[in-house]
């Protein structure tokens, strides 16, 4: 720990309580930073790719999650190195930004830590490694522009689309059915997407999940599926052309925001209060009825004399339904909330083709369906499995092939996958470290070889031989001068990732070069660490 | 450098090999923990809960015992829930699907230690299930059409799901009455309105299944104690004091005198309300909520039988069988669905009181009075019930039916041994593996019963050789039997469920190089 002394040899504070915290200084606090780093990616690496494996994770509180989703991983990792903690964001701003790809960044981060790690053991300063790699991912950026290929897809041909999401779903466990999950994901986009101004908003993709059946049936619904049942048993359970007032007001008397008392001291005043109240649940169901609503759905809970008037009147209803799920029924049935009795109106009545209620397995599961909407832009993934921990996994690969889906409406240029972009990179970086004069020329060559990392994890896990697998497809690539030759993950027999239908999104993977270069300049410039000290 | 601790304090992490040891112990651990329970020769299990009264469950129903460990292993968590979900399901098969995941597991692991990668694993597991579902199908028998044939079958399946429980010594008698029960239900699958009640005294021969409903409940005093033609109203609504719920609202009075006005004039809203209810012109009132002693009063001097505080199921049972509506106001008296039914009356079971309600209209719901000895046997009498009533509800709407006796297995095992000869590559290793895990319970349930299993799965095995076999394992003679003969059937659904599900566990735990256990929250000490 470095002291201070003033012109008396008193030493003096410059860090409040030195002597309880630790500090790394210079190439120390680098090397450590580094190799948290690496670890990190380290634990990722075996996840990557078709052949990748799953981790296991238990969380505090003894839940067991299996994934091999990166940014799940590194949630749930509890992890407390500070620049550990870095890449656990790394990820995360991939999930955010693009949703598929987590893994894949973080392997890239911690293959240019290595590489930067040499660099630094023969004295070249980290800033100007930093400078050099960002040189690097620009070239990079570049190239991957250039071989990137648009493809055409319409809402009729969408076998594009789903070929991408088959991609993403290949490394998970669902690969078993990925066909169908695709599908189902590229069905569920097409239907919410905006395709004229290329936007897609995920919030009208409703995911849910119920233990029990199999992964096959997993199914798309046009509509909501809501996890709630009709308030009172002997409601009809079928409702055909339902017109439903959707409300967030609960049907009890009102309980105003303002402080107030209402003071009984006679007779007649009890019984008056009596009579309000009474009228109060008439009126409520009455304006129900009056505006012809056929299906009552609220976010608040029902007293029970309602829920029998209600009955009475043959007004099915649901009740506690969420905030979220309540938009989105608005928005698929083309209803408006009313927050109030009094404003509704038959304009604000949301109309379904068909609401029906399902029950599940042995127990008293029951769910409510909404379908046939007079606005079908909100769609429902209603996923089944064979225990939580699939449904959880199958949930966030969903995610994964959905965030694939709407990237490519937004922007239609892919790369082809299996390594093979990375591969192209690489040569194209290591052809134009030459021109640069320089020490930056040495982290160019490194970001290069950084940039073999991703390919070579890929064929190391899918059991080949990484050297020799990586050096002869990347020869190929050069003597063919065809940058879509990766590694044969599937042991398909060919290394062209045209013919084998392996494609990735352009900005997926752009935004992996951008975003794993940003934070490997980040922990490269960190040259002191002063932390709190175990105690 | 060493690298630095990446994760929290006492938070740890298994990689590769140590990961991959670590989960498949713990899966076959808990595997071994059942297979004893498994077939009708296994052996029961108890229970001891950490609560306070440290209670005593005895069973073999897999479920419950995983349900009940507390358990630390992150793999063998996930044996625990495909348990479970079978369990909510269909309802039986719990132990086996947990035997068959932890089977495929112990081959897995020699296929591992033989360097076999688990993604080629994995990848012949896959195949091998799709083709043993495949087989299966093919040998299905639906006797939907025949409403004969097919209550037979329901019979029989229900007295194979009895055999392995408790309830085995008179599984003729339980199995009709889960089949009578579940043919009520008319195709639902809802169980809850089967009613279920236990009363200890007696012996299991005892029980019986009562056409109408009974509650549980005694008759206030005072009132009748037998009406004939009742008409019923099933209400849920306050009897004892109205509360007054605007909100906000309090009594506030400056005498005495006015304390006594206000009550006067609640009691007279409670006289109010019972009027109304009598309105309706009925002779019976069962309450969800509590009824207090005033309007109790009310009802008897008018002649109408209170119930008070039925449970919530109680009520919708009720109103399920008497075809009433569950009413919460009471001024339209005319639009009310009452309920109807020939007799209500007090009977006697045990030492207990209980009303029953017979001759109902609809007859959609319906009671299974269990009598046992004790009730540690009742409890255990009510699982098993519980499992037939599943399998049976579960056939009913899927009727396709399979032979049991370990038939199932072996023409699996058959068809899959075959698609193994025709694999190439290392995958066949898997299939072939796949089949083995898959003769392992019909080897497990012999051993339980004590038979030579080495032995009868072998005779077995050539007997499935035949075109067209019929054969099983039947352990009470203990020698290999026609299992068509034998009366003894599975439902597809129950099987299928089976297989799948444990593939899909073992296939999720293959696939884990590395398991990360963050800290364990720290608890208050409950000491």
């Amino acid at each position: 720990m470095a002291l201070a002394f003033d012109e008396f040899g008193r030493p003096f504070i410059i860090i409040k309580e030195q002597e309880q915290k630790t500090r790394l200084r210079g190439l120390e606090a680098q090397k450590a930073n580094i190799s948290a780093g690496k670890a990190i990616a380290r634990i990722l690496k075996t996840s990557l790719g078709p052949k990748g494996m799953d981790k296991m994770l238990q969380s505090p509180d003894g839940d067991v999650t299996i994934t091999n989703d990166g940014a799940t991983i590194l949630e749930q990792m509890d992890v407390d190195n500070q620049i550990a903690k870095l890449m656990v964001e790394l990820s995360r701003s991939q999930d955010y930004e693009i949703g598929d790809g987590t893994t894949g960044v973080v392997v890239m981060a911690g293959a240019l830590l290595e590489q930067a790690e040499l660099l630094l053991e023969r004295g070249i300063h980290p800033i100007r490694i930093a400078e050099g790699y960002e040189m690097a991912s620009r070239i990079a950026f570049e190239h991957m522009e250039k071989i990137a290929q648009k493809f055409d897809y319409g809402v009729s041909n969408f076998e594009p689309l789903v070929q991408t999401c088959m991609t993403t779903l290949s490394s998970k466990i669902v690969n078993r059915c990925k066909r169908n999950l695709a599908e189902i994901a590229v069905k569920a986009v097409l239907a919410v997407a905006d395709l004229e101004r290329k936007d897609v908003n995920l919030d009208l993709i409703k995911v849910e999940g119920k233990v029990g059946g199999k992964l096959e049936d997993t199914e798309l619904i046009y509509g909501i599926l809501v996890d709630k049942d009709m308030s009172h048993p002997q409601m009809p359970k079928q409702i055909e052309d339902a017109k439903i007032a959707i409300l967030t007001c609960p049907f009890e008397p009102p309980k105003p925001k303002t402080k107030h008392k209402v003071d009984i001291d006679t007779v007649e005043k009890f019984q008056t209060l009596r009579q309000q109240e009474h009228k109060y649940f008439d009126d409520m169901v009455q304006q129900c009825k009056d505006v012809g609503a056929t299906l009552v759905i609220c976010q608040w809970g029902f007293d029970d004399e309602a829920n029998h008037l209600l009955m009475h009147r043959n007004l099915p209803a649901v009740r506690w339904v969420g905030g979220v799920e309540l938009e989105l029924i608005a928005i698929a049935t083309g209803g408006r909330i009313v927050p109030r009795f009094q404003e509704l109106t038959p304009e604000k009545l949301g109309k379904a083709g068909l609401v029906r209620e399902k029950a599940f397995g042995t127990t008293k599961d029951r769910m409510l369906y909404i379908e046939h909407c007079a606005n079908s832009r909100a769609v429902t993934i209603f996923i089944r499995g064979g225990n939580k921990m699939v449904i959880e996994e199958t949930k966030r690969s969903i995610h994964d092939a959905l965030c694939v889906a709407r990237n490519l409406i937004r922007n239609n240029r892919i790369v082809y996958g299996g390594g093979s972009a990375e591969i192209s990179c690489s040569i194209a970086v290591e052809a134009a470290a030459d021109r640069y004069p320089g020490v930056e020329q040495y982290a160019i060559r490194a970001f290069a070889d950084a940039l073999d990392a991703v390919p070579m994890a890929l064929a190391e896990n899918s059991g080949l031989q990484p050297i020799e697998t990586l050096s002869a497809v990347k020869s190929q690539q050069i003597k063919e001068n065809n940058p879509y030759c990766g590694i044969d993950c599937n042991d398909v027999g060919t290394n062209d990732m045209r013919e084998q239908n392996v494609f990735e999104t352009l900005i997926g993977k752009q935004q992996q070069l951008l975003l794993a270069t940003q934070v490997v300049k980040m922990i490269l410039k960190i040259d002191d660490v002063i932390s709190p000290s175990e105690y | 450098m060493a690298v630095e601790r990446i994760l929290k304090d006492e938070a740890s992490e298994e990689k590769g090999e140590r990961a991959r040891m670590a989960s498949f112990i713990g899966a076959m651990a808990i595997a071994d923990l059942v297979k004893t329970t498994l077939g009708p020769k296994g052996m029961d299990k108890i229970l001891q809960s950490t609560g306070r009264g440290r209670e005593v469950t005895v069973t073999n129903d897999g479920a419950t015992i995983l349900k009940s460990l507390h358990i630390d292993n992150p793999a063998a968590k996930v044996l625990v829930d495909i348990s479970k979900v079978q369990d909510d399901e269909v309802g039986d098969g719990t132990t086996s699907v947990v035997v068959l995941a932890g089977e495929l597991l112990r081959e897995a692991e020699k296929l591992v230690a033989a360097k076999i990668h688990p993604m080629t694993i994995i990848a012949g597991y896959r195949m091998a299930a799709e083709c043993a579902r495949n087989a299966l199908l093919q040998k299905v028998v639906d006797n939907k059409e025949d409403p004969e044939k097919f209550k037979s079958d329901l019979m029989k399946i229900a007295m194979t799901t009895l055999s392995s429980k408790i309830l085995s010594q008179d599984k003729e008698h339980f199995a009709k009455l889960a089949v009578d029960a579940v043919m009520r239900l008319k195709g639902s699958t809802n169980l809850e309105s089967i009613q279920i009640i236990k009363k200890p005294g007696g012996s299991l021969k005892d029980s019986f299944l009562d056409e109408g409903f009974i509650l549980d409940k005694k008759i206030g005093i005072g009132q009748p104690k037998r009406i004939e033609n009742a008409k019923i109203l099933v209400a849920n609504t306050a009897m004892d004091t109205d509360k007054v719920k605007i909100y906000g609202a309090r009594v506030r009075v400056d005498s005495m005198s006015k304390v006594a006005e206000i009550e006067g004039a609640e009691k007279e809203k409670m006289r109010e309300k019972v009027q109304k209810i009598i309105a309706h012109g009925i002779n019976c009132f069962v309450n969800r909520q509590l009824i207090y002693n005033f309007p109790e009063e009310l009802f008897a001097d008018a002649g109408i039988l209170a119930i008070e505080h039925a449970d919530f199921d109680g009520i919708e049972r009720l109103a399920l069988v008497t075809g009433g509506e569950i009413a919460s106001t009471f001024d339209n008296p005319e639009s009310v669905k009452l309920g109807h039914c020939k007799l209500i009356e007090e009977i006697m079971i045990g030492e207990d009181k209980l009303i029953h309600f017979s001759g109902v209209e609809l007859g959609q719901a319906c009671t299974i009075v269990l009598r046992g000895a004790s009730h540690h046997v009742l409890d255990e009498a009510e699982r098993s019930l519980h499992d037939a009533l599943c399998v049976l509800s579960q056939t009913v709407n899927d009727s396709r039916v399979l032979l049991g006796g370990g038939w199932p297995e072996m023409v699996m095992s058959k068809d899959v041994d075959e698609l193994a000869r025709k694999t190439p590559g290392k995958k066949s290793h898997a299939i072939e593996a796949f089949s083995r895990a898959l003769v392992a319970i019909p080897t497990i349930i012999s051993d339980n019963a004590g038979l030579d299993s080495a032995e009868l799965v072998a005779q077995l095995r050539a007997e499935h050789q035949k075109e067209g076999c019929t054969a099983g394992i039947d352990v009470i003679s203990g020698s290999v039997g026609d299992m068509a003969q034998r009366g003894i059937s599975e439902a597809f659904k129950v099987k299928q469920a089976v297989l799948l599900s444990a593939t899909e566990a073992a296939e999720m735990i293959l696939r884990v190089d590395e398991i990360i256990t963050c800290a364990p929250r720290r608890r208050e000490d409950r000491m």
